[in-house]
């Protein structure tokens, strides 16, 4: 039985549908990442489970317990603000004691939990700052610390990390994460940071204008993506999308997207992206991960689905660890992931090694994917 | 056409402030001359003022005027000076003041965190409330005093005042409130924190410079009112400013201008206090509102 669970959860503001129909589970220990483009309802989702915000229709359920008419105070949950939310006029130590003390927890018990606490985070030494004293870091980790002294069943994050600079939030990542194995508690965490959501998930959940575009481990929304609009908003940089039509030659299906000069670009399917035959004649949207689209020594050795073809090279960005190069297929812009040290020069042609056992297929018109 | 030279543009520059300067100190003065009137003659015998030169300074200094408005003057037909009238108004502004600003920012609270249905409208006529003149109100006042037996008592002059004050303290407030995270209160409420709890541990404290602006607003309106304290307050729970007014006017004999002098500073006092006391943070406080509202 799924530890927290969401049964088609509508949420409207006013007139406005802002959640529409929402239906989500996570087993004990999970860890749940909502993820989506801005205003799309991640925090109105959050803020419904935690009890901040009424819910129009549907159900929440956390630990078997309908939670739906339970003040906050009782939801045994604990959240992270975004803007950290200490309160500005209590010490660090008052701030993570508030709520023992709300309680009615004894004095040495309270003060013992907090010590506990602030040892977890490293945050001793600040415990008699007020919060205008502390760097953007140290507030994150004093709102943890709140949240993690109340020992609740679920944790939940809205974008915690988003105020901290980009070197301190890959180390608060991490963090979270320690601590998450360490402790094993469940976690609902929001992000419009596609990074974060494949680093930190057990299962990520992608919304967009309300409506859950798909429900899966990492893994299966990196691989799968149920529609475009996943293809396109996880990974970084975006999966390639290109119009292509598919024709039938003989035996074999291939693919044929226009180049910016000279003759179509074709890519003969192997057997195993067979599946796509059926829309022989037709127009699908193919999708390539950057990854999967590489200099020919760069490619996958162990994949049978590698298919060699000379692309005309446009621009080339060095990043360091990879060299990404772009071309011009299916009047889009792609992008191909090479090697550091690939040899290759923008305006001139290279043979591109295309992973097509990676290869997705789309139907331009619902957006879903096919195959 | 060539360009000034750099000692004109220095020159021209300091004229220019020279003249503000000028401008300055001269309404400074202007401003001054009243209080130094007042208070140069409040130190001289009545003799030394007839002789007709108000801007001296006194030859023979004196505080007997000073004694004399507060404990002796005769206000109305009672030789009792300022003081038991200079109490009346404490009595009165201190709980006014009070309850205006507690039920205030308990208002602005509500209106901004704890909105519900028909909220805008309740703060609109909350706001209607301050352009409605005294004069207006001043029948059915009377009337609801009655009917709460507080006619012509302190009381129900303070209340009178409170009532009138709570749709500004309410202005004050709101706004303030209106940029106060809502996440603290959030925080607060997944914390456990009640409703008032939320106010008292978590607004209240951060609440300082709209208190500031709002007590002295209320107490410099309420300590200054004159039409209230006239029309609601018998002899006996007159407040300063119409016992002052009963002082100047109806002596009989000669006009004791030094000694009605003193009376008006000393009524002027307390509100002179509060804004030296606290003035830096009603500025404060006010550009606070200005800036994040
Ligand atoms: N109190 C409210 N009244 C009316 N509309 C609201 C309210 N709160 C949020 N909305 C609307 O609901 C939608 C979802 O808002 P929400 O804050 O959940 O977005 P989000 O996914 O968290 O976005 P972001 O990534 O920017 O934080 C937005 O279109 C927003 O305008
Ligand atoms: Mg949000």
């Amino acid at each position: 039985m799924p530890f927290l669970e969401i049964r088609n959860l509508e949420k409207k503001f006013g007139n406005v549908d802002v959640l529409k129909g929402i239906d989500l589970a996570i087993e004990e220990g999970g860890f749940l990442v909502l993820v989506g483009p801005s205003g799309c309802g991640k925090s109105t989702l959050l803020n419904t489970i935690a009890g901040l915000e009424t819910i129009t229709k549907g159900e929440i359920h956390i630990n078997g317990r309908k939670v739906n008419d339970l003040h906050p105070s009782e939801r045994d949950i604990a959240m992270v603000f975004q803007s950290y939310a200490l309160y500005p006029n209590m010490t660090v130590a008052q701030n993570i004691a508030f709520g023992m003390e709300i309680k009615g927890v004894p004095k040495p018990e309270r003060d013992k939990a907090v010590n506990d606490v602030s040892e977890t985070l490293q945050i001793k030494h600040l415990l008699d700052r007020k919060p205008s004293q502390l760097s953007g870091g140290q507030r994150q980790r004093v709102a943890m610390g709140r949240a993690l002294v109340r020992r609740p069943l679920v944790f939940l994050f809205d974008e915690p990390l988003s105020n901290l600079d980009a070197k301190l939030r890959v180390d608060m990542r991490t963090e979270i994460k320690r601590l998450h194995q360490s402790m094993k508690t469940t976690i609902v965490y929001v992000t419009h940071d596609q990074i974060e959501a494949m680093t930190l998930a057990s299962r990520i959940a992608v919304l967009k204008d309300g409506i859950l575009q798909q429900f899966g481990t990492p893994a299966e929304i990196y691989n799968h993506p149920a529609n475009m609009f996943v293809a396109d908003f996880m990974g970084s940089p975006a999966m390639n999308l290109i119009p292509v039509s598919v024709e039938r030659s003989g035996q074999s299906v291939r693919l044929s997207m226009p180049q910016r000069s000279g003759d179509p670009l074709t890519l003969a399917l192997p057997d195993s992206a067979g599946k796509i035959a059926g829309h022989a004649g037709g127009n699908v949207i193919f999708g390539i991960r950057p990854e999967a689209l590489t200099d020919p020594d760069g490619a996958d050795r162990g994949s049978a689905g590698v298919v060699l073809s000379e692309c005309q090279i446009e621009v080339v960005e060095p990043a360091g660890s990879d060299t990404f190069a772009v071309t011009h297929l299916g009047g889009k812009q792609v992008v191909a992931r090479l090697r550091a040290d690939a040899r290759v020069a923008a305006g001139s042609r290279m043979k591109l090694a295309f992973n097509l056992d990676k290869a997705v297929f789309f139907d331009p018109g619902t957006q879903l994917r096919i195959a | 056409m060539s360009a000034p030279s750099p000692e004109i543009a220095v020159k021209t520059r300091s004229l220019t402030r020279i003249l503000i300067y000028a401008a300055l100190i001269v309404f400074a003065v202007y401003y001054l001359l009243p209080l130094y009137v007042m208070l140069v003659n409040s130190l001289k015998p009545l003799d030394e003022i007839r002789q007709g030169d108000m801007l001296s300074l006194p030859q023979q200094f004196t505080l007997d005027p000073w004694f004399s408005a507060w404990s002796t003057a005769q206000i109305g037909v009672q030789p009792t000076g300022l003081k038991p009238y200079f109490l009346n108004s404490i009595l009165m502004v201190v709980p006014a003041v009070a309850a205006s600003t507690l039920l205030g920012a308990l208002n602005g609270y509500v209106l901004t965190k704890w909105r519900f249905p028909g909220d805008n409208l309740v703060f609109t006529l909350m706001l209607l409330s301050c352009f409605i003149p005294f004069q207006i109100v001043l029948i059915p006042m009377a009337k609801v005093l009655g009917l709460l037996n507080l006619a012509g008592t302190t009381w129900g002059l303070a209340l009178v005042h409170a009532v009138y004050g709570i749709g500004f303290t309410t202005l004050f407030f709101r706004n303030y409130y209106e940029a106060f995270p809502t996440e603290l209160v959030r925080a607060a409420m997944i914390d456990g924190a009640s409703f008032f709890q939320i106010f008292r541990r978590i607004l209240l404290p951060s609440s300082g410079p709209i208190i500031v602006v709002t007590v002295i607003w209320q107490f410099t309106n309420i300590w200054n009112d004159f039409l209230f304290g006239v029309s609601f307050a018998d002899v006996n729970s007159l407040p300063m400013t119409v016992a002052l007014n009963n002082l100047v006017s109806s002596s009989t004999g000669v006009k004791e201008y030094n000694v009605h002098f003193a009376g008006a500073i000393l009524a002027a006092l307390p509100t002179l206090i509060v804004y030296v006391v606290s003035g830096r943070y009603f500025v404060r406080g006010l550009m606070a509102g200005a800036v994040k509202g």
